[in-house]
């Protein structure tokens, strides 16, 4: 268990080193995008939510891992969705008139 | 062997989650990002799915479906709603994580209680507290950005909140401190509900003294705790991709709530205790100020005439929904062989990025929205500045006026244009509470009224009297 704790600890810490270096280059533009792509991101929390629904456990545990996945998989896909309706919205002037409905 | 498999997997969807955060810095390869997020996710959970320990398929396709039920419309909300839905969704990863912990404390307590070692304790706790208040807060500011009926938009302040807050807190670490020191004990599991109660209260309570013009940082830093949750869930799990996604989602939402601050010259402390927003009374100064008025035909001749037009938008033209009026307007400036440019506050709007996306809906290319910084250095160039439903962030009192709550804060430097048209609802202060110094500027003309219907009546004007003055 402790190799796992150490190990744990230097993921999160270079992770977190790696998040703020990217996230810095990310285009102020797109910061509501980010924000809602991190968030569906975040939403891996799944994970937890889909072992413990599976898992041979008993039920009060395992409804309270349902409404956890269902949570988390509401992220996921609202996320996902909404991060991608964002950005095709973004257009530069040239490309603009291609998708312009007349 | 099928361990192995399922941390290959965890590997390859962590990377796919850097490659996702990394498209993000240019709106050109934006989208490939949400694709390997996608695949991200998708490899995690079939790898997760495919664990020997889970047996109950049904449930977790009847959860998922729900889930896409539930997803799908989220999904397609107006854009004026996005900060709502952000903030939804901070409530609902928030949730889960709560869940997770709490089904997980439980489990173990009755199956391997040998498990529960002080430091995962910790973890638990981390992730229930992080989880629980990101929920409740995060539902708070949902409610307060949806301007939901009942629950007040105004800072609610009382006396002694901060101590209150911090006590509620404190109460919260001991309890946790006593069950990490003995999770198995009889009292521990009924010990638990409190501290999750508590954990629910100061999510509220956290909110409830927080202003609208607040709502972009405290989004950003309530994305952060969402992700933090998941990072305690992943030492709990003793998952490294959990621990590498939770962390990316963390830093992102402290960068973000660092460049709000930074934008508002406030510090996190300050934002998150200082009940800013509320009217200030003593900002009623004796003397009464008056505004110059213009009508939309003067506005727009004087538009026609010039060659370089600022546009500053804040949050009255998300209100208004004046985005697409003013593409129109964009457009009859631009066929006149105007430039025309768009400067955007950090700040402005009710989420990091606001602005962007609404005049992005409205098909105003991205070219065109400038950056704060980048803007104020050709300000006085500028013929025109056209200031729509934007208020504190073109106060210049917050370059002058010590005594003012903005002071320091940088701002669109709108005064420094040759003229200044500013549309604005009503004579009434905005959000902050602060009288404007910029609307009794010399060369400052108010056009009142919503701001969708002004920027109509100047595009009539450009459309049907092109080239009569």
């Amino acid at each position: 268990m402790p190799d796992n704790l150490e190990l744990g600890l230097f993921v999160f810490m270079l992770a977190t080193f790696v998040g703020l270096e990217i996230i810095r280059k990310v285009s102020p533009l797109l910061h509501t995008p980010l924000m809602s792509l991190t968030n569906a991101i975040s939403a891996i929390a799944v994970v937890g939510a889909i072992l413990i629904t599976g898992g041979d456990y008993p039920l009060h545990i395992r409804v309270l891992g349902a409404v956890a996945l269902f949570a988390s998989t509401t992220n996921i896909v609202s996320g996902f969705l909404i991060t991608d309706r964002m950005l095709k919205m973004f257009k530069t002037s040239d490309k603009r008139d291609d998708g312009r409905r007349s | 062997m099928m361990y192995g498999v399922g941390q290959a997997a965890y590997l390859v969807a962590s990377a796919c989650f850097i490659f996702a955060l990394h498209w993000m810095n240019t709106p050109a390869t934006a989208r490939n990002g949400v694709y390997a997020g996608i695949a991200g996710t998708a490899i995690a959970i079939l790898a997760t799915w495919a664990d020997p320990t889970i047996v109950n398929h049904l449930w977790i396709i009847v959860a998922i479906a729900a889930g896409f039920a539930v997803g799908v419309p989220l999904s397609r909300v107006p854009l004026t709603a996005v900060p709502q839905r952000t903030a939804l969704s901070h409530a609902f990863g928030g949730l889960a994580a709560g869940l997770v912990g709490t089904a997980e404390y439980y489990l173990r307590i009755s199956d391997a209680p040998a498990e529960l070692t002080p430091f995962r304790m910790v973890a638990l706790i981390a992730e229930v507290i992080l989880g629980y208040l990101t929920f409740s807060g995060s539902l708070m500011a949902a409610g307060k950005l949806q301007e939901i009926s009942w629950i007040p938009q105004r800072p609610v302040t009382y006396k002694g909140q901060n101590l209150a807050n911090l006590a509620l807190l404190g109460l919260a670490l001991l309890l946790s401190a006593a069950i990490t020191m003995s999770p198995a004990s009889t009292w521990a599991p009924l010990l638990f509900p409190v501290i999750v109660l508590l954990a629910l209260s100061f999510g509220v309570l956290l909110i409830i003294p927080i202003g609208g013009a607040d709502m972009p940082t405290v989004i950003a830093i309530l994305n952060s705790y969402a992700g933090l949750s998941a990072v305690a869930m992943g030492f709990v799990l003793d998952n490294k991709l959990l621990i590498t996604a939770g962390a990316l989602d963390g830093s992102s939402g402290l960068i973000l709530a660092i460049i709000m601050c930074k934008a508002m010259n406030r510090s996190f402390t300050n934002v998150l205790f200082g009940a800013f927003g509320q009217v200030q009374p003593a900002a009623a100064k004796g003397e009464q100020q008056s505004y110059k008025q213009e009508t939309p035909e003067g506005a727009a001749q004087i538009l026609e005439q010039s060659s370089f037009v600022v546009i500053i938008p804040g949050y009255g033209m998300a209100v208004a929904q004046a985005q697409h009026k003013i593409r129109e307007l964009y457009d009859l400036l631009k066929k006149r062989g105007i430039t025309v440019k768009f400067a955007i506050h950090p700040v402005a709007g009710r989420m990091p990025g606001h602005m962007n996306v609404l005049l992005a809906e409205a098909d105003i290319p991205y070219t065109d929205l400038v950056e704060m910084d980048d803007i104020n250095h050709d300000m006085p160039q500028a013929d025109v500045a056209l200031v729509v439903g934007a208020n504190d962030v073109v106060n210049p009192a917050a370059r002058s006026d010590k005594s003012s709550p903005i002071y320091g804060m940088p701002i669109i430097d709108a005064d420094k244009a040759r003229t200044v048209f500013a549309i604005k609802r009503s004579k009434n202060p905005g959000f902050a509470g602060i009288d404007n110094a910029l609307y009794f500027a010399d060369r400052t003309w108010m056009l009142f009224g919503d701001a969708k219907a002004v920027v109509g009546e100047l595009v009539k004007e450009l459309a049907g009297g092109s080239g009569m003055h």
